[in-house]
C-alpha cells in the first residue's frame, strides 16, 4: 500500500495537501485544473519533492526522506525520457546497470525481450531522433519493464500523442502494468483518459489532493471543483 | 524593413571600408620574404600562445560552470552577470589589475616572499597567458554554463530516479555535453587569442613574447617599414581567415552562453566532497576575476588626485571617440540588421583592427599626415569591429518585428517612415540600447589601432594609462585606469539603460 499521511508539500502557489492510501495492482488517476499540484504530488511521491510535512510510505516502510534512487518507483515524464545521444540498447542498459557500462550479453538479451513486449523488435540499436513519438513513449516503458519496480508514474507521457495513438500506448501501459502487478499513479489533464484507464480518481484542487473514488462514481457524479475545471476547460 | 536604398549605401560603405584597406595591404606587401627570423618567431608565438590561453581557460570552465550551475548560494546572481563583465572591460585596465595581483610588488608575490616562495614574473609568455584567461574563462564558463541550463530537468530526475552513479551520470549527462561545447569554446578563445594586441603590447613584448599584431605596430612604429608591416598583416590576416573559418564551422552551434540561467535540480553531488569541491573553484573563479578589480578601485582613488590635464584631454578624446563610433556602428547596423547584412558584417571579425589601421593608414598617408587623422580612425575601425555584435543583437529583435507585424503594415498601407517611427524604432529600443552600450564600451576602452597612430597630442584614455606605466608613473596610471573603468562601465550602464526606460515590451 501507497499511503499519503497528512503530506504537506511546498507549492509556489502555496501547500498542497494529500491524505489517501492507494492500493497495488491498481490504476489512479490525478485530475484538476493546471498549477493545482498535480505534478508537484508526483513529484513528492518519487522523491524529486522534500515533504514540508506528513509521511510518504510503501508497505510500511516509511519512504519521505529516502532518495529518488532508493524508491520502489520508475517514472515517466511528458518529454525527455531517454537521452537523445545514446541509443536504446544503451537507454535501457542504465536500468539494469546504474554504473552506466556497457549491457553484456545477458542484459542485452532482456533489453531485447523487453523492447520485443512492446513492439519494437530489433530496435536496439536507433537512436531516439530516429523514433516517432509513439516509438519513443514505447521504448521508455519498455525501461519501466526492466527496472521491475512496484510503482509506476506518469506525469502525462502521452499528451503530445493524436487519441488513437493516446489509447494505445494506454492500453500497453496497462499491460505492462498488470505484469508488474503494480500499482499505477498518472497525472492527465484529459478526462478521457481517467475514465477508461483508471479504476479510482484523484482530484486535486484548492490545495488538497482529495480521496481517491472509484473511477465510474467520480464520473458519475463529478465533484463541484471538477465541473467547474471542465466547464472552464470547454 | 529599412528603405532598400539606405541598406544598400550602408553595405557598399562596409565593404570598402573593410576590403579597401585589405585589398591596399595585400598591395604593398612584396611577399613572405620581406619577413625576418623575428617575425616568423612571432607567428610561432601568436599560435603558441592563443593554443595555451584557450587550453587553460576551458579546461578550467567546466569545474566553475558545473559548481556554478548546479550550487545556489548567496550572490549567485550577482556572480553570473560579473562573468558577462571582461567582455566591455578595457583591456588595460585589467592588465593594471593582474599587475597590482600577479606583479613584481603584487599580493601573490608578497604572500609568496612571506612564505619564502620563489618570485613570479608577469611579463613574458605566462603573463600574456594569464591575461587572456581572465579575460576568456568567464567566457567559456558562460558557453557551457548556459548548455547546463538546457539540459532537460527530466534527465537528472530520470538519472537519480535511475540511480545512475556518479561515474554513469559524468558520462550520460555531463561529457557529452562538455565535448559539444568545449571545442566551439576552445575554437572561438583561440581566435579572439590570435588577434591579441593589447595585451601583448603590455605584457609580452621582446623578441620572445611578440604577437603578430604587435610586430605589425612595431613595424610601422619603429622601423617605420611599411612593406614588412603589409606582409605580417596579410600573414594575421590569413591566420584570422582560416581560424575564423574554423571557429565558424566547429562552433556554429555552441552560441555565446547569452542569457540563459536556471539553477538545475540535481540529486548526485549531495556529499560534503562534493559541495566542498564545488564551494573551492566558485570562491577561486570569483577571487580570480574580482581582486584584480578590487585592486584596480582601491589603487585607483588616490591616483584620482593625480590626474592631470593631460589625461582629462586624453578621456574628452575617448569620449568623443566612444560616441562618435557609438553613432557610425548604429546607423550601420539598423539598415544591415538581416541576414545578408549580418554575413557581410562577418569578415569585420577576422580583419583585425591592426590590419585594418594597416590598411587606412597606407591609404590616408597618399591624401594627409595620417596622425592626424589618428581620433576619426579610431572611431572609425571601433565602430567596424563592433558592428558583428551589434548585429548579433539586433538582427534577431528586427527579423521578428517584421515577422510579427509585416503583414498589419502592409494592410496598413504604412509608409517607410512611419513603419521607421512608430513601429521598428520603438520596438528596437532595447536591443538598440544595449548593442549602443557594448560599441560606446568596447570603442573607449580601445587600446589598438589608436596606438598605430596616436602622437603625443593625441592620446585616448587607455593609450595614456598605457603612457603612464611606461613612464612608471603608476599612481597616475592607476588613477587614470579608474577614470577609465568609470567611464566605460558609465557608458555603457547609460546606453543600455536608455534603451530599457520606457522601451516597447
Amino acid at each position: 500500500m501507497l499511503k499519503l499521511e497528512d503530506l504537506e508539500v511546498t507549492m509556489d502557489s502555496g501547500m498542497l495537501r494529500a491524505n489517501m492510501a492507494l492500493v497495488p495492482g491498481r490504476r489512479v488517476a490525478l485530475v484538476g485544473p493546471s498549477g493545482a499540484g498535480k505534478s508537484t504530488l508526483l513529484d513528492a511521491i518519487a522523491g524529486f519533492r522534500e515533504a514540508a510535512g506528513g509521511r510518504v510510505t510503501w508497505q510500511g516502510r516509511d519512504l519521505t526522506h529516502v532518495p529518488p534512487q532508493a524508491r520502489p518507483v520508475s517514472i515517466l515524464f511528458q518529454d525527455s525520457n531517454l537521452f537523445p545521444h545514446l541509443t536504446l540498447e544503451r537507454n535501457l542498459g542504465l536500468a539494469l546497470h546504474p554504473d552506466g557500462r556497457r549491457p553484456d550479453a545477458e542484459a542485452r538479451a532482456r533489453i531485447e525481450g523487453a523492447l520485443r513486449r512492446v513492439g519494437l523488435d530489433g530496435m536496439a540499436g536507433r537512436k531516439p531522433g530516429t523514433l516517432s513519438g509513439g516509438q519513443k513513449g514505447r521504448a521508455a516503458l519498455a525501461r519501466v519493464l526492466l527496472m521491475a519496480r512496484p510503482v509506476i508514474l506518469l506525469d502525462e507521457p502521452f499528451a503530445a500523442l493524436g487519441p488513437a495513438l493516446k489509447r494505445e500506448m494506454l492500453d500497453l501501459v496497462r499491460e505492462v502494468a498488470d505484469s508488474l502487478a503494480a500499482l499505477v499513479v498518472m497525472v492527465t489533464h484529459d478526462p478521457r483518459d481517467a475514465e477508461g484507464f483508471a479504476h479510482e480518481v484523484v482530484l486535486v484542487a484548492e490545495g488538497r489532493a482529495q480521496a481517491p473514488v472509484a473511477s465510474d462514481a467520480f464520473f458519475a457524479d463529478p465533484p463541484q471543483a471538477f465541473r467547474d475545471y471542465i466547464g472552464a476547460a470547454g | 524593413m529599412a528603405p532598400r536604398a539606405l541598406a544598400i549605401t550602408a553595405a557598399l560603405a562596409l565593404a570598402a571600408l573593410t576590403l579597401g584597406p585589405v585589398g591596399v595591404v595585400l598591395a604593398r606587401a612584396g611577399g613572405f620574404g620581406a619577413l625576418g627570423p623575428g617575425d616568423w618567431q612571432a607567428l610561432r608565438f601568436t599560435l603558441w600562445q592563443a593554443f595555451l590561453s584557450a587550453s587553460v581557460s576551458v579546461v578550467l570552465a567546466v569545474p566553475v560552470a558545473k559548481a556554478l550551475a548546479r550550487r545556489r548560494f548567496v550572490g549567485r546572481g550577482l556572480l553570473v552577470t560579473l562573468l558577462g563583465a571582461p567582455f566591455i572591460l578595457p583591456v588595460i585596465v585589467a592588465v593594471m589589475g593582474l599587475i597590482a595581483v600577479f606583479g613584481q610588488a603584487g599580493l601573490v608575490n608578497r604572500l609568496l616572499g612571506a612564505l619564502g616562495g620563489p618570485n613570479l614574473d608577469i611579463y613574458g609568455l605566462h603573463g600574456v597567458v594569464l591575461a587572456h584567461v581572465f579575460f576568456n574563462l568567464p567566457l567559456a564558463v558562460r558557453m557551457l554554463f548556459s548548455a547546463w541550463a538546457a539540459v532537460p530537468a527530466e534527465h537528472f530526475r530520470l538519472a537519480a530516479s535511475l540511480g545512475l552513479s556518479p561515474r554513469a551520470q559524468w558520462r550520460v549527462i555531463d561529457a557529452p555535453l562538455i565535448l559539444r561545447v568545449l571545442p566551439g569554446a576552445f575554437t572561438v578563445i583561440f581566435v579572439i587569442c590570435l588577434t591579441s594586441f593589447a595585451v601583448a603590447l603590455t605584457l609580452g613584448g621582446g623578441p620572445r613574447a611578440t604577437t603578430v599584431e604587435l610586430a605589425i605596430y612595431q613595424a610601422m612604429r619603429f622601423d617605420f617599414d611599411l612593406g614588412r608591416a603589409a606582409a605580417l598583416a596579410v600573414m594575421q590576416l590569413v591566420l584570422a581567415l582560416a581560424a575564423g573559418l574554423v571557429a565558424l564551422r566547429v562552433a556554429g552551434q555552441a552560441g555565446f552562453g547569452a542569457g540563459r540561467d536556471r539553477i538545475l535540480s540535481r540529486w548526485d553531488g549531495q556529499g560534503a566532497l562534493a559541495r566542498g569541491w564545488d564551494a573551492a573553484w566558485i570562491v577561486a573563479a570569483a577571487l580570480f576575476l574580482l581582486v584584480p578589480l578590487a585592486a584596480v578601485v582601491l589603487r585607483g582613488l588616490p591616483g584620482l588626485f593625480l590626474i592631470t590635464p593631460d589625461t582629462l584631454r586624453a578621456a574628452g578624446h575617448s569620449l568623443m571617440v566612444a560616441l562618435g563610433s557609438t553613432a557610425l556602428c548604429m546607423a550601420w547596423a539598423l539598415p544591415l540588421s538581416t541576414r545578408r547584412g549580418e554575413l557581410l558584417a562577418l569578415p569585420a571579425i577576422a580583419i583585425s583592427p591592426l590590419v585594418l589601421g594597416a590598411g587606412l593608414f597606407l591609404i590616408l598617408r597618399n591624401f594627409v599626415n595620417p596622425f592626424d587623422m589618428a581620433l576619426p580612425v579610431t572611431g572609425l575601425v571601433n565602430a567596424l569591429m563592433a558592428l558583428p555584435f551589434a548585429l548579433r543583437i539586433l538582427r534577431p529583435e528586427a527579423e521578428a518585428v517584421t515577422r510579427d507585424y509585416g503583414r498589419l503594415r502592409a494592410s496598413l498601407r504604412m509608409t517607410s517612415l512611419a513603419w521607421l517611427r512608430l513601429v521598428w524604432l520603438p520596438r528596437l529600443r532595447r536591443p538598440m540600447g544595449f548593442a549602443a552600450g557594448l560599441t560606446a564600451a568596447l570603442a573607449m576602452g580601445d587600446l589598438g589601432v589608436i596606438a598605430l597612430f596616436a602622437d603625443p597630442d593625441r592620446a585616448t584614455l587607455p593609450l595614456q594609462v598605457y603612457r603612464l606605466m611606461g613612464s612608471y608613473q603608476m599612481e597616475a596610471a592607476a588613477g587614470a585606469a579608474l577614470l577609465l573603468l568609470f567611464t566605460s562601465l558609465g557608458l555603457f550602464w547609460l546606453f543600455d539603460r536608455g534603451g530599457r526606460l520606457g522601451a516597447e515590451t
